[in-house]
């Protein structure tokens, strides 16, 4: 549907290098990376806000590089949403509306419906700077939407928003894109793109370094800077089960006959879940511990990294700790050796979607 | 001043068609030169604002000119593009119309030494608008002259209007650049001027009461104008 192909641009305090992309129809693609690398600049490119110094922008088998910004049908919100302050909420989101010289019944008509889609009628008398972070983010996806565009490009859409603002806004963005909305998502939160992305794009130092689905990148970090910047490499998919009766906040999440105790206020549901290397134990015998989650597996790799030795276990799927060099020796740890590890319902996170 | 002008010259200033002519003629020249000179001079503000271009500091430093040039000097180079002699004075002669010595001389006098204000005064508003409101709506499908329209000049009102005011009334006060090109009709500060150096002090104070009262009167009005709108940027 949308293929970049060797976009580069430079400025004076950063360049984009070669990016070349191919992003399907009704895809919610998120485009990672640490803040200043470039992400905004690449959607405005796709938008036409600016120019690349060279490479093509492809829509729908036609060479938009040098389309008219008003003819590309893509909608971009902004970080901070950009509303236009002299104008209230229903004039706003009239706005691309109007721009298109629609007749007035059609433009009462279509805000009506994006109103109630994104359930913003209480708001659309009242002017940006009376609502919150939440309401504006909604108020400026309407914006965007109304028009109907190909391609609905977000840029940070989550980073201003409180935690209660950020899961309605989270579950909104799933709805939209369940209507075959192609969505493409930048951000530097891993949490949101696990959360949201079919595809995630890891951008470094001007460049995409990995393209691909949750599952690959965060369990198969192909480059070191991958694997610290997304900082994760106990990753898991599966399904989170209700507490026990007498466990109280403690679910539990199955996988591959597995279970894995953890602290969440979560509904059940699909879902990952990410467990910090540091925080897993390991034992040459079974110790009694505070630890909820504890299991007998085998060693399947042990691999020097930046922060000390990486050591996998096999436990029915395979989870990752980090020791220093000094306990491989004292513990005599090598690969195929049989080992206890534990780690507590705390250290691990639940991230729904 | 005020205290030293009796009632009785007052009202006879008031009832002096000289004066009250006078005074009217200095009002809509100067308040048509800023609105006429606006039309061009508000998109010129943008365009500074927002572009950049090859020698843009000395462009800037031209437009500032009128400030620092004694303003009989601007009342010089006025009358050199207005006279007969130069193309557009023998133009308007084609026509049957004078400039020099006309309203429209003045008019030209009067913005000549004031339009900085406005572009300055413009510009400084425009900068003040984000550019990523522009960049959305145009984004939404809005045309770069609806953008200017709908967003950049609502969103910089105040400051256009502040400059728009400042313009007239720094035309409104033109005595220099005004004198050179037109010493007839005569406007408030020439008639000041006259009735000054003909007839001494006595008879130029009731013409420049009245007029700083009408002008004080205008001035406070539209200040309040321009105030009493919420502010577009907050």
């Amino acid at each position: 549907m949308l293929i970049l192909k060797d976009l580069s641009v430079a400025f004076k305090k950063f360049q984009l290098k070669n990016i070349s992309l191919d992003v399907k129809e009704g895809e919610y693609l998120v485009i990672l990376g640490m803040s200043g690398v470039g992400k905004s600049v690449l959607l405005e490119i796709i938008a036409g806000l600016t120019s690349g110094n060279s490479g093509t922008v492809v829509l729908d088998n036609k060479d938009i590089t040098h389309e008219k910004i008003q003819r590309r049908s893509i909608a971009l919100v902004y970080q901070d949403q950009a509303l236009f302050p002299h104008l209230t909420a229903r004039q706003n989101v009239e706005y691309g509306l109007r721009s298109r010289r629609m007749a007035k019944a059609d433009i009462r008509r279509k805000t009506d419906k994006i109103f109630d889609d994104i359930d913003i009628h209480h708001l659309a008398d009242r002017f940006p700077i009376t609502l919150s972070g939440g309401e504006a983010q909604r108020v400026a996806l309407g914006r965007a939407l109304v028009i109907n565009p190909r391609i609905l490009l977000l840029d940070e859409p989550l980073s201003a928003l409180d935690v209660q603002s950020r899961g309605k806004m989270q579950s909104l963005l799933r709805k939209i894109n369940k209507r075959n909305q192609t969505i493409i998502h930048v951000t530097h939160d891993y949490e949101e793109a696990i959360s949201l992305a079919d595809r995630i794009v890891i951008m470094e130092n001007g460049a995409i370094s990995q393209v691909g689905t949750p599952n690959e990148i965060f369990q198969h970090p192909k480059s070191q800077f991958v694997a610290n910047f997304v900082g994760i490499r106990n990753f898991i998919k599966g399904e989170l089960h209700p507490p026990e009766s007498n466990t109280g906040k403690m679910s539990v999440f199955k996988y591959n006959g597995a279970s894995v105790r953890i602290l969440t206020d979560r509904s059940p549901g699909n879902g990952h879940i990410t467990v910090h290397s540091e925080d897993i134990i390991l034992s040459q015998t079974n110790v009694v511990t505070s630890a909820q989650n504890q299991y007998q597996g085998t060693i399947a790799d042990i691999a020097p990294s930046r922060m000390g030795m990486e050591v996998t276990v096999d436990i029915g799927f395979k989870l990752t700790a980090i020791v220093t060099e000094k306990t491989v020796d004292m513990m005599n740890l090598e690969v195929g050796q049989g080992i206890y590890l534990s780690f507590k319902a705390t250290a691990c996170k639940y991230i729904s979607g | 001043m005020i205290l030293h002008t009796g009632s009785n010259e007052m009202i006879q200033a008031i009832a002096d068609p000289e004066i009250t002519e006078s005074i009217w003629l200095t009002i809509w020249t100067s308040m048509a030169g800023a609105l006429f000179f606006a039309i061009l001079a508000i998109p010129f503000a943008y365009l500074l604002a927002r572009k950049n271009f090859p020698f843009k500091r000395l462009v800037l430093a031209v437009i500032d000119l009128p400030i620092v040039v004694p303003h009989t000097a601007a009342g010089i180079a006025i009358l050199g593009v207005l006279s007969r002699n130069s193309l557009l004075g023998s133009t308007a002669n084609e026509f049957g119309i004078q400039l020099i010595g006309s309203p429209i001389a003045i008019m030209a006098a009067m913005s000549f030494v004031s339009i900085p204000f406005l572009i300055n005064s413009a510009r400084d508003g425009f900068i003040g608008v984000p550019e990523r409101l522009e960049k959305a709506a145009l984004n939404l499908g809005a045309s770069q002259f609806r953008v200017f329209i709908t967003i950049s000049l609502p969103l910089a009102w105040r400051s256009v209007l502040s400059g728009i005011i400042l313009m007239w009334a720094r035309g409104l006060s033109e005595f220099g650049a005004v004198v050179i090109v037109a010493y007839h009709p005569m406007i408030t500060p020439i008639l000041i001027y006259e009735r000054f150096s003909s007839f001494g002090l006595k008879y130029a104070r009731p013409v420049t009461v009245v007029f700083l009262m009408v002008c004080l009167f205008i001035f406070i009005l539209l200040r309040l104008l321009a105030g009493g709108k919420r502010d577009a940027d907050t």
